[in-house]
């Protein structure tokens, strides 16, 4: 080693936003004023994955894994880490537990995880392509142009079991099958950064700590399929992905990497970007294409699929960020290493965007066949507050509730389609007794009801009218008429909607109407909303035997709802009363109830 | 010889070549599956959801307008699970809509009516909630009413890829999904060349003719005036139609029998005017072609595509023929000519014009030389449809009416005046009397002249009159007009004579038959039976070139002069300059 010491930075959004480049700033003033700027390399790095203790810093060689780390932080480590070798104890997981531990090998975090597409996230600089081919970066590429035929390049993806990962689970090998059995001519090979779920950053992540594995797999995809030109569809709300990416193409090009004649091999390859306005069906494969093409980003009918008649018309691959990012390992280590891995189903890792009411949130990989409990509970440690685990969603707005009872189900696509979900594009959204079921889904159903693109009748008007049963519901002016209704609806959204968004949009509904009816029941026959989140159902009472008279309620009530001499007890003017709950949080005494 | 495809429909063996799709395919098993966004003209835009079918026991339905079919298909079109989706789907397109069928002006022949009432829909679960909009009434020719809109695309696929002129498109998204100019501002504002394709194309009451029946009936009521009344070639092979007649029956007769019965005291023919621009256009044709003028001359008979031409295209101006449209020139004539020997002032006349259009409802104000008799020569101008409406409401039985004439002086008319109404004719009738003028015959070797007659977009000729070659194009349906004027662009920006000599343009496809003021519901197959109409309308003619026309030729005699003279200059001429393609 060149250096002392490696300080590895995650520069992740998330670590970003709490102020990570402030702290790496910090860090590098200190270590000039320590005198010591010779011997240490700071390293900007991709995500590492821990998102909910960022922004976080790791020290090499020893690999100390420092957490929550603020730019104030920035002189202890230097002075005390580097300079006098003393690990910065209150600054390592679990300190405050009293159970520090030093590097991730004890973090439950990171145990059960196994990463093949986050392989280079948090470990090299993103912006230096040394860095990448260091790690065997490029290396696939050159395999591929210099001792592989096309076919053989396509066996070895299709003998590997990989699976689209962008939520359809599409073999990726019958993809560039397709596309590599049209008649020669301009082909096109699309990347799909167009990441849109709520809470999902998968590929996002991917883009800002490994670019170059996605441009390395895109060229192999090209010299597959007999393509060209690369476009990378990107929502234009990742500015640092972007940059990444930008850095990336042109660092390639300058190693003859990109460009014409790749290596010397008479492969020409390009690669451009291309920016979406944020539109979620624009991450449709069809509606993509419209999008590039410079027309408005709808689906449109298939077949044609894109890989007979795709961008301009022309046989077109599309894979998402995280199937791309699987292929030079595939290449390397062939498909007989990869399909070893994960499920008879489905081969390989799985990342996900670990979120809601998990105690430890981030960016997770796992094999498939991994079991929810293993990810929420292993992995994410458990529910937030330690609280009941109500359910959990996969593949965002568009995936299904999966209750308690199956979260020993192994997961991987064909399970989780048995269960009424998707796997999607990886976002998993943790929920616990404090989440109203009713109350999610019209949380999706709004997202999805604004995304909507319009075109297709039951799209946009079936979800609309799913979102306003379940508004009604949430009020408890529900009837058990409108159940269904709303299953009629979801039946035909399902089966009539034209794309994917539309097919999967009543998916939230269909699988709680599966697995909660009793909590829609309860609202609709009950009037009443067991985790107390619809405002309607709920109200607030005061115990008189309780209530010692305080007045801290009345103190905080925002309405002036609640009336009452010191010393004797208070009461609720019900038909004042918001519902927000504060004298409820404020009651020292438990005297507040809500049913 | 395209592959067969053996497939089953309903258990049924069909046998279709490759890539017709299952809607198609279905049809030759005698099944019609219910469409409402499908349109035949159109690229399926499978939006509406209806035409799902299944494939074997897959669980995942089709869409039957888009997809093709495949060897070994076993398609179900119709069972009690798929009828129930498609139910759905309708009930929720009908929960969004005014349903005021009543009073829509689709009401009778709108698709959605038809469905809802082929499905029997009695009660709607689903409540109602129909979005309240603003009625674009911008521009003189089309009503815009969003509320009605059920977000098929036809219209803005129309006018986006039929006519290429942009100016609907689908505005926001989700619910609030809208059809209409960019921007937000009103269609008088947009590109829009008010050829009325879109309304044409609706499959409900969201987009339709400027119904201006009332003032048609006002002036009637006003005895002070004299009304008069012109009728096009094209609406003499479609009016029948509302009437339950075959499209392509022609019923001229029985409609200037009709027009007298609502009380219009004079009915002319725009055919007679037909042979007067072929009269003023043919001489400036001539005039061009023989003394070194600006060629190619461009047709200016279609006031949509003039005004495509000022916006899209205004370095052509120059090409245009400045004769006006034969609706212009008629009503001139009578304002004037039949005016005065009626010893009546051009302001006494109401000057009614029946037309197979919607844009003509905005040439007749476009500029001021639309009143070069002082006042504006066309009062007002009802489509087709419209007219069909006025005679429904009067109680007139028209499929027993008897055979009238058009009255004299503009009412006669030649075999090449009646053509005008198809893509070509206006071509084919400039030829024949260009022929006969150029090289002093009496008739050209053929009357006909096929290679301007049929469906293909830009129909390309050589025609050789006497020891000239006139080099001629065709083109109808506004997309194909674009690649003939970058043709001639082309050839003058590589310092190149230009490859045409004579440009017909039509904006809508096949010609003024297919016209935007037509019965909805056109398709190439009643294209042609309408187009089949005018010719044998034209065979019928014992004269079948315009100057043979004794009218015309009593015009130029007893009134006008020379074509091209002083007083045809001024009636029967116009001008053409550059409009902004959005106005705000």
């Amino acid at each position: 080693m060149a250096f002392k010491n490696y300080i590895l930075v995650c520069g992740g959004t998330a670590c970003d936003s709490g102020r990570g480049v402030e702290l790496t700033e910090a860090l590098r003033r200190e270590i000039e004023a320590a005198g010591i700027a010779e011997d240490i390399q700071i390293v900007r790095t991709g995500c590492l994955g821990f998102c909910e203790k960022g922004p976080i810093v790791k020290v090499l060689p020893e690999g100390t894994f420092y957490v929550s780390v603020k730019p104030e932080d920035a002189q202890e480590i230097v002075k005390e880490h580097l300079v006098k070798g003393r690990v910065v104890d209150r600054l390592l997981y679990n300190h405050k537990q009293g159970k520090s531990l030093v590097g991730v090998e004890g973090i439950d975090f990171y145990q059960k995880q196994f990463r093949i597409v986050l392989r280079n996230c948090g470990v090299i600089d993103p912006t230096k392509i040394e860095d990448y081919i260091a790690r065997d970066g490029y290396k696939a590429l050159e395999k591929v142009l210099f001792e592989m035929k096309p076919d053989q390049v396509i066996d070895e993806v299709l003998r590997s079991g990989l699976r689209g990962r962008g939520g359809a689970g599409f073999p990726t090998g019958k993809k560039w099958q397709f596309a590599a059995a049209q008649p020669a001519g301009q082909k096109y090979m699309v990347c799909n950064a167009d990441e849109g779920d709520p809470g999902a950053y998968m590929d996002r992540s991917t883009l800002e700590g490994d670019p170059h594995s996605i441009l390395e797999a895109m060229t192999i995809a090209g010299y597959s399929i007999g393509a060209s030109k690369g476009f990378i569809y990107i929502r234009a709300e990742y500015p640092l992905a972007i940059k990444r990416l930008e850095t990336a193409i042109a660092a390639s090009h300058e190693y003859g990497l990109l460009g014409e004649n790749i290596l010397g091999s008479g492969f020409s390859f390009d690669i451009e970007l291309r920016f979406g306005a944020g539109a979620f069906v624009c991450g449709e494969e069809t509606a993509l294409l419209a999008s590039i093409e410079g027309e408005r980003g709808m689906p449109r009918p298939r077949p044609p699929f894109p890989a007979v008649k795709g961008l301009w018309g022309r046989p077109t691959v599309i894979n998402n960020v995280e199937t791309l990012a699987n292929i030079p390992v595939i290449i390397l280590k062939g498909a007989d290493w990869f399909n070893k891995i994960g499920t008879e189903d489905s081969k390989g890792t799985k990342v996900f965007a670990l979120t809601g009411k998990v105690k430890n949130t981030g960016l997770i990989e796992v094999p498939m066949g991994t079991t929810l409990r293993e990810i929420i509970f292993d992995i994410g440690g458990g529910i937030k507050d330690d609280r009941k685990f109500k359910a959990a969603q996969s593949g965002g707005p568009s995936g299904g509730m999966i209750p308690p009872q199956y979260l020993d189900v192994p997961i991987d696509y064909g399970a989780l389609a048995k269960i009424g979900s998707i796997m999607g594009s990886g976002g998993l959204i943790v929920m616990d007794e404090t989440d109203c079921i009713p109350d999610i889904a019209k949380f999706y159903l709004d997202f999805t009801v604004d995304e909507s693109c319009g075109k297709c009748a039951p799209c946009r008007i079936g979800g609309r009218k799913l979102l306003n049963y379940l508004g009604r519901i949430c009020e408890g002016r529900g009837t058990l008429e409108d159940i269904e209704n709303m299953r009629k609806i979801s039946d035909a959204m399902c089966r009539a909607s034209l794309c994917g968004l539309g097919q999967t949009a009543s998916n939230p509904v269909r699988s709680s109407l599966t697995y909660f009816m009793d909590e829609y029941l309860e609202h609709i026959n009950e009037g009443k909303c067991r985790a107390g989140k619809c405002k309607k159902l709920i109200r607030y009472k005061i115990d008189p035997e309780k209530c010692k008279g305080c007045t801290l309620c009345a103190r905080n009530c925002p309405v002036n709802a609640i009336s009452g001499s010191v010393k004797q007890p208070h009461v609720i003017d019900q038909s004042k009363c918001i519902k927000c709950g504060a004298c409820f949080d404020k009651c020292k005494f438990n005297a507040i109830s809500r049913g | 010889m395209a592959t067969m495809v053996q497939l089953e429909i309903n258990g049924v063996p069909v046998e279709v070549p490759a890539g017709t799709t299952i809607l198609n395919a279905a049809r030759l098993a005698h099944i019609k599956i219910p469409t409402l966004c499908y349109h035949p003209d159109l690229k399926a835009g499978a939006s509406c959801g209806l035409c799902i079918v299944r494939n074997g026991n897959s669980p995942k339905l089709l869409r039957a307008c888009c997809t093709e079919v495949a060897p070994g298909m076993k398609i179900t079109t119709h069972d009690a699970d798929i009828v129930s989706v498609r139910r759905t789907v309708l009930e929720l397109i009908l929960a969004n809509h005014p349903n005021d069928c009543l009073q829509c002006p689709r009401s009778g022949n709108c698709e959605l009516q038809t469905l809802a009432a082929d499905f029997g829909l009695r009660d709607n679960p689903f409540p109602r909630e129909v979005a309240q909009l603003p009625v674009d009434r911008s521009t003189p020719s089309i009503v815009l009413n969003p509320s009605k809109c059920i977000k098929c695309g036809r219209c803005a696929d129309v006018c986006q890829h039929m006519q290429n002129v942009w100016a609907l498109e689908f505005i926001g998204r989700g619910e609030k999904t809208l059809m209409m100019p960019a921007a937000g501002v009103s269609l008088n504002e947009s590109p829009c060349i008010k050829c009325g394709q879109c309304s044409a194309h609706c499959p409900v009451g969201a987009i339709y003719e400027n119904d201006e029946t009332a003032k048609v009936w006002e002036g009637l009521r006003e005895t002070s005036k004299v009304p008069v009344v012109q009728i096009a070639p094209a609406v003499r092979v479609a009016l029948g139609e509302a009437f339950g007649m075959q499209p392509g029956e022609l019923s001229t007769g029985k409609i200037y029998a009709a027009l007298r019965r609502l009380g219009f005291k004079k009915v002319f023919d725009t055919n007679f005017s037909a042979d007067v621009t072929i009269m003023e256009e043919g001489t400036e044709f001539i005039k061009r072609f023989t003394s070194g003028g600006k060629l190619p001359l461009i047709t200016s008979c279609c006031p949509a595509w003039t005004d495509w031409m000022e916006k899209y295209a205004p370095d052509f101006t120059e090409n245009f023929s400045s004769a006006k449209s034969p609706q212009q020139m008629l009503s001139a004539l009578a304002k004037s000519y039949f005016a005065e020997k009626e010893n009546l002032r051009p302001e006494d006349i109401f000057m009614v014009s029946v037309m197979p259009c919607t844009a003509k409802k905005f040439e007749i104000s476009r500029c001021e030389e639309m009143s070069a008799t002082g006042c504006q020569d066309t009062d007002v101008v009802i489509t087709t449809r419209e007219l069909a409406r006025m005679i429904k409401s009067s109680g007139i039985d028209f499929i027993s009416l008897p055979e009238e004439c058009a009255d004299e002086l503009l009412g006669h008319y030649t075999g090449a005046g009646t053509i005008f109404g198809v893509t070509g004719g206006v071509m084919e009738a400039a030829l024949r009397t260009a022929y006969c003028l150029i090289t002093g015959e009496k008739t050209p070797p053929s009357i006909v002249f096929e290679c301007v007659r049929g469906m293909d977009g830009v129909k390309e000729a050589e025609i050789v009159i006497g020891d000239k070659t006139v080099r001629i194009a065709v083109a109808h349906q506004m997309s194909n007009v674009e690649k003939v004027l970058d043709s001639v662009r082309q050839d003058i920006a590589e310092g190149r004579k230009p490859r045409y000599d004579f440009i017909e343009v039509m904006a809508c496809r096949g010609g003024c038959i297919g016209g935007g003021g037509q019965p909805c519901g056109a398709t190439d197959e009643i294209r042609a039976k309408r187009t089949a109409g005018l010719y044998r309308d034209d065979e019928r003619c014992v004269l079948r070139m315009s100057h043979q026309n004794p009218e015309i030729q009593a015009l130029y005699k007893n009134y006008l002069g020379e074509p091209g003279g002083e007083k045809a200059e001024k009636l029967l001429h116009t001008h053409y300059h550059r409009r902004p393609v959005y106005a705000k």
